[in-house]
């Protein structure tokens, strides 16, 4: 990646109009990213009276408080069971779907062996292939093997992340000099010690960038859990909502802690994005550059 | 730790052909080769073994079971009352499917949607990322992170919180627009497709201005500062010079949004939850998942899911090859 350097061009400096300009449309993009996030942290302090009546601004009807107790009092706290599903699906799925992704990454790129080319083209074609092609078979299977509507429905699909096998490929080729494992051959290292013990971390950071691509995937994860879940308790938090949304049309009751329980489900995310910058920026880059 | 027990043995058995045409010296000097190699290839299979497992339950099978549903079907016969038993019938899931006007107009759906998203995408986050590359915009990366931020939030959420600002009474935007005397039903008939395009837009502008903006920095600044030189203004040099250069990435997000876009599927659905507009077959993901597990017709929804794959499939390999022979014909030319 390159230091942001660019302010060092003073020939490319637009005129003092275009760079108002500039800046204008800028700012009117951000505040066009921004403001519904806003709003959400406005709507979510109002209560159910104000939130359809009156101005957001105004501090009438604040009951932030009131709205957290009676999101985790619903439906005898189901809100607390969903997030913590939310949690172990997302964390639990892309920690071990990035070990394993990354891993089959650095094997591509370090070893060589008959039709790796060809086996790396169906990683990729997976990449590619909808999630709804999937679900109607996966969920056959599942009611095949009786684990349909459990923990495992859910969490074992999530595992697989092709996208990470890619970026893994990349990391390794970047991170790994072929000369270390040359050096750990000589020593006369195992194989696979050199990966865990050598290798891995120096894919320390790619590894975080795939665990946090899988992360948001797992979070955002909505169709599969649909499919297969049929137990309330089972529910992640993306599904829990949309149920509960669905009720709010006929009990409006719901709408304060529907909202509630949006933004504290956007909150996992956005501190996983903010603490783990540097990571996710090299991993767009990797992505971008081929 | 190195479960290489396989390997091990290897060390002691001679090489199975070849030792006699070679000289006895060249033999042993390739025997420790041989067996690192060995040693190598079992590393190598332990380190995808758990991958590949997961492709093969999880991906594999699945798309086959896809298609092999796709070609049968579950047929009663005796009015019903017999026994149910799987029949093989061909096409006739496929013919179904494509002679369903409902399906068909989902398709038709999703290629309007995607006539409106991709082009505005491609341009609104290539636009932003040329004018941050600019270095006239301030608090740059303040800027970046607030473009970004959306990103975050779960695509369901992000369909909730503009479900409520295109509710009346809840919003503040159809308030702010009320009082001006401009009355939007944003989820009307000719408005709820751009009202879903908007939420598309809304998540993914900034993931995708980061990834050109990434292959901006890429661009030498000597090729940019020479066209300065030639003469060319900023608004040249962003779209004549820096441009074509990160053409592979305008590629790579066109071809990655398009095939997201053919999934549509969230969205719509929670829309749906508030807007008659949205029938239960809006796209094709929502009419496999309403053939599959309202309707309970798996083969049906199967040819469907088969006919969404072709799609899908057919555009990424039309894009590969079409790319890949502009870059041939542009190599030529040099």
């Amino acid at each position: 990646m390159r230091a942001p350097d660019t302010r060092g061009t003073p020939l490319l400096r637009p005129r003092l109009l275009g760079r108002s300009a500039v800046n204008a449309v800028v700012g009117i993009s951000v505040l066009y990213t921004l403001l519904p996030v806003l709003w959400l942290v406005l709507a979510a302090s109002k209560d159910r009276d104000s939130l359809f009546s009156s101005d957001l601004l105004s501090l009438d009807g604040f009951s932030f408080v009131q709205n957290l107790q009676d999101l985790f009092a619903m439906d005898g706290g189901l809100y607390g069971r969903w997030y913590v599903n939310s949690l172990l699906y997302a964390l639990l799925g892309a920690a071990i779907g990035a070990l394993l992704s990354v891993a089959c990454g650095y094997a591509f790129d370090k070893y060589h062996f008959p039709h790796k080319e060809k086996l790396f083209g169906l990683v990729l074609a997976a990449v590619m292939v909808p999630q709804t092609v999937l679900a109607l078979p996966l969920y056959l299977m599942a009611s095949e093997a009786g684990v349909v509507n459990t923990f495992w429905s859910v969490f074992i699909p999530v595992l697989f992340n092709p996208f990470g096998v890619y970026l893994g490929r990349i990391f390794s080729q970047g991170y790994v000099p072929d000369e270390v494992l040359e050096a750990a051959r000589v020593d006369g290292a195992g194989e696979l010690a050199t990966y865990l013990r050598v290798a891995l971390r120096m894919l320390g950071p790619g590894l975080v960038t795939v665990f946090l691509f899988q992360l948001t995937a797992i979070w955002n994860n909505f169709f599969l859990p649909m499919v297969m879940l049929s137990d309330q308790d089972l529910y992640p938090v993306s599904l829990g909502l949309y149920q509960w949304n669905s009720s709010a049309s006929v009990s409006p009751e719901y709408f304060p802690v529907v909202i509630m329980g949006s933004l504290l489900a956007v909150l996992p995310l956005i501190l996983a994005f903010v603490l783990l910058q540097r990571f996710w920026r090299s991993g767009l880059t990797a992505g971008a550059v081929k | 730790m190195t479960p290489s027990a396989p390997a091990t043995p290897a060390v002691t058995t001679a090489p199975p052909n070849g030792t006699t045409a070679d000289g006895s010296r060249r033999v042993r000097a390739r025997d420790p080769r041989k067996v690192a190699r060995r040693r190598q290839l079992g590393a190598c299979g332990v380190l995808m073994a758990p991958f590949f497992i997961l492709l093969v339950t999880v991906f594999l099978i699945p798309v086959g079971t896809a298609v092999w549903l796709s070609f049968f079907s579950e047929d009663q016969p005796g009015l019903g009352f017999g026994p149910e038993r799987t029949v093989f019938v061909g096409l006739r899931s496929y013919a179904a499917v494509l002679n369903d006007p409902t399906f068909l107009s989902g398709l038709g759906t999703v290629v309007l949607y995607c006539v409106i998203y991709i082009p505005v995408m491609v341009l609104g986050a290539l636009a932003l990322a040329l004018l941050l590359d600019s270095g006239v915009v301030r608090l740059r990366s303040w800027a970046q992170l607030g473009l970004f931020l959306p990103h975050a939030v779960p695509g369901i959420i992000a369909a909730l919180i503009w479900l409520y600002l295109y509710t009346p009474g809840i919003s503040p935007v159809i308030e702010v627009l009320g009082k001006a005397d401009i009355t939007v039903d944003f989820l009307g008939v000719h408005t709820v497709l751009p009202s879903i395009v908007n939420i598309a837009l809304w998540s993914n502008l900034g993931y995708n201005m980061v990834i050109f903006y990434a292959a901006l920095q890429a661009v030498p600044r000597e090729v940019v500062e020479a066209a300065v030189v030639d003469g060319a203004g900023p608004v040249r040099a962003a779209v004549q010079v820096k441009t074509p250069l990160v053409r592979p990435s305008i590629v790579m997000v066109a071809m990655f949004t398009f095939i997201w876009s053919l999934q549509l599927f969230t969205e719509p659905m929670l829309l749906s939850q508030s807007s008659p507009m949205i029938s239960s077959r809006f796209s094709p993901s929502m009419y496999i998942y309403d053939a599959a597990f309202t309707r309970n017709n798996y083969s049906l929804a199967a040819a469907a899911a088969v006919v969404l794959l072709i799609c899908t499939i057919a555009l990424s390999y039309g894009v590969t090859r079409w790319t890949s022979r502009v870059n041939s014909a542009e190599e030529a030319t040099r």
